[in-house]
């Protein structure tokens, strides 16, 4: 490991902070707008969806989706900055 | 063409397809057939893991039991999508990194304890072995369908082509093969969704066609599925939770925290090229799994409105039982769906209230392979379900068995009780658990603790109580040592099991059930296919304290920990040999 220790942990806490971030919008999908403030969302229709069912059934998939994408490309980023890339 | 000869040319003609792949792949790349992954791209390996992921329990069993749950079936498909951003980011590019190929392998090494290997291989064969009980129930469905025979009849045949396939082996490893079965399966079920879409709501795209207008009416589908299963005294579609909002929440916690936990989804990340692909097959799987997630719930409210279509035609008529179409006659014949004609008129009578109910068997597994037919779709679709659904059951069936067979004969005789035993006594001992796993668990299926869906989901509880927090803790806590994690894993198995025995019947046989499978019995209204998630959260309490008490971990395993944490120099694990098969 060619990565001073101080150089490791900073790598270690961006990557942290970038994943709690994330963790924070996949609760607020999942467990939130589907669950905990379902009936709140309801009182909002989208067509024929009631919104908070349709984040129940569909909206939340779409962005773990969004979320897996985008995590995969930040932490590429954090890893050629850190120079730990696997290409290098 | 008779309907059930078209299925067995259709079923017959994919398997003939993935044994054709099979041997293709095996002559041409006999030399890289061990190196699973190695130079695939992460979209192909993202379909395969999609295929391997979604078994009997998403194919057949969930949209049936959110046509009955309505919005309490989310938890479902939250549940298993949801887990996927937490193994892409908590657990799949430093297992990958580690490099090892199973998952106690990983607990024993990281815990530096044959001991705490020993208690992660008992974890996670009571995991599998629930679940692969689950995919039984399923496919036990599927073959009493289509043989037209009763459910113990089909679920035998199942036992025995599951062990056929599974015992031929090296098939499952050949990532060519699921993508044809990933193929199948998702042509199944979307071709019969959208033909139904396009029928009820003139929109070809499932997705859209759940939230628009009724064709010829201006009444929007969910707002006529209100309506209609509220007449019948049925709870409201788009409202009704499961149980109550905590029961929701810690039920989708559980299942997405099992995701993240089940032994044959992680392999499929520890035998990718690099870190990087390990992050980004996450996420192609997790696409290839949403396209099946997000029609999973049109195909669910459409056969739920066609269902009650037409046993009532109109409000106050009723369907003679003397009419009753051909698919009702041939539910009937597998005992998955019974009537009773209790006030005598002749008439089909389907409504909330038990009493006056005539339908009194409704299997909700029986939906999914029902819908075509409930549809009036071509016979050809209906088979193509059929393929579709043995296709899901049999390549998770078989990932399973050979994740149970890998763990007996790799960690637990060659790791630990027999480190001396040849290469052919290690793949006698595989064969010889995964003969047993399927007797086990077909013999459970007989008499399943829930429909394919939730048994599935009881075994996902199991997985999060106990491997999910040790593989967790292991990357994110430094100082968690041998003690702490095997304390947590036995405390998070043990709580979770004995409370989905004390309700549910120790190993699931209802009539040892010693506090009742019954509402007021549970634990804040949670029930025992939910609970998986409160076990994680003691076997993280318990672990933590436990570590606390004691000595930290050597340096060396610290160290270690560091280096997983970076990507990197992650070619230096990647020496598969025969020997080590990547289950």
């Amino acid at each position: 490991m060619s990565l001073s220790k101080e150089k490791a942990d900073a790598y270690w806490q961006a990557n942290i902070k970038l994943m709690l971030k994330l963790l924070a919008i996949w609760f607020i999908t999942a467990y939130g707008c589907s669950i905990l403030f379902v009936d709140l969302l309801n009182t909002i229709q989208i067509g024929g969806y009631k919104l908070g069912f349709w984040f129940a059934q569909q909206g939340s998939m779409y962005v773990f989706v969004i979320l897996t994408f985008y995590y995969a490309k930040k932490i590429g980023q954090l890893d050629r900055e850190y120079g730990v890339s696997e290409d290098e | 063409m008779e309907l059930q000869t078209l299925t067995f040319l259709i079923v017959g003609l994919t398997f003939a397809v993935y044994i054709g792949i099979a041997i293709w792949a095996r002559a041409s790349t006999t030399s890289e057939f061990y190196v699973a992954g190695g130079g695939i791209h992460p979209v192909a390996n993202g379909m395969a893991t999609a295929a391997d992921w979604m078994s009997a329990a998403s194919f057949i069993s969930m949209a049936g039991l959110i046509a009955f749950y309505g919005y309490g079936g989310s938890v479902f498909l939250l549940g298993w999508t949801g887990g996927y951003v937490l193994l892409a980011m908590l657990l799949a590019p430093y297992l990958r990194k580690f490099g090892k190929f199973t998952v106690p392998e990983f607990i024993g090494d990281r815990y530096y304890s044959k001991a705490a290997r020993i208690v992660a291989v008992i974890c996670l064969i009571v995991a599998s072995v629930t679940y692969v009980i689950g995919q039984m129930k399923g496919i036990g469905v599927a073959f009493s369908r289509f043989l037209e025979v009763d459910y113990n009849t089909g679920l035998m045949t199942g036992m025995l082509i599951v062990f056929i396939y599974a015992v031929m082996g090296g098939m499952k490893g050949i990532t060519y093969t699921q993508i044809a079965q990933y193929c199948i399966l998702i042509f199944a079920y979307t071709v019969p969704a959208i033909f139904i879409s396009l029928d009820l709501t003139g929109n070809p795209i499932p997705q859209l066609g759940l939230g628009s207008t009724l064709v010829g009416s201006e009444t929007y589908l969910l707002d006529r599925l209100d309506q209609v299963v509220t007449e019948l005294g049925f709870a409201e579609y788009t409202t009704q939770a499961r149980l109550s909002t905590l029961n929701m929440f810690v039920y989708t916690l559980s299942l997405m925290i099992g995701t993240a936990g089940l032994p044959h989804v992680i392999i499929r990340f520890f035998t990718v090229p690099t870190v990087r692909d390990a992050r980004t097959s996450a996420g192609w799987a997790l696409v290839f799994i949403t396209i099946l997630y997000t029609t999973a719930p049109a195909v669910a409210a459409m056969a739920r409105l066609n269902l009650a279509d037409t046993i009532q035609p109109a409000a106050g008529e009723n369907l003679a039982y003397d009419d009753r179409p051909s698919w009702f006659k041939n539910w009937e014949k597998t005992g998955l769906l019974k009537f009773e004609d209790k006030n005598g008129d002749g008439l089909i009578q389907y409504t909330a209230d038990k009493t006056t109910n005539e339908m009194v068997k409704v299997d909700r597994d029986i939906m999914v392979l029902a819908n075509p037919e409930i549809a009036k779709l071509p016979n050809w679709v209906i088979a193509l379900v059929a393929a579709g659904g043995l296709a899901a059951a049999l390549s998770t069936a078989a990932g399973l068995l050979l994740a149970i067979a890998s763990s007996i004969s790799h960690d637990l005789l060659k790791g630990v009780l027999k480190p001396d035993i040849t290469e052919k006594g290690e793949l006698l001992a595989g064969r010889i658990s995964m003969a047993g796993a399927i007797a086990v668990a077909g013999y459970l299926g007989f008499n399943p603790p829930d429909f394919a869906a939730g048994t599935v989901a009881l075994a996902f509880g199991l997985a999060a109580s106990s491997i999910f927090p040790a593989l967790m803790m292991g990357i994110f806590n430094k100082r968690m040592n041998k003690e702490g994690a095997i304390a947590g894993m036995i405390a998070g198995i043990s709580i979770t099991l004995l409370y989905v025995f004390q309700h549910k019947g120790i190993m699931f046989v209802a009539s040892t059930s010693f506090l009742g499978d019954m509402q007021p019995n549970w634990f804040f209204g949670i029930e025992p296919n939910a609970f998986g998630a409160i076990g994680a959260l003691i076997n993280f309490i318990v672990a933590t304290i436990v570590s606390k008490m004691t000595a930290e971990p050597p340096q060396e395993i610290q160290a270690l920990v560091d280096n997983i944490r970076v990507p990197g120099e992650s070619g230096s694990a990647r020496h598969l040999t025969p020997d080590h098969p990547p289950a």
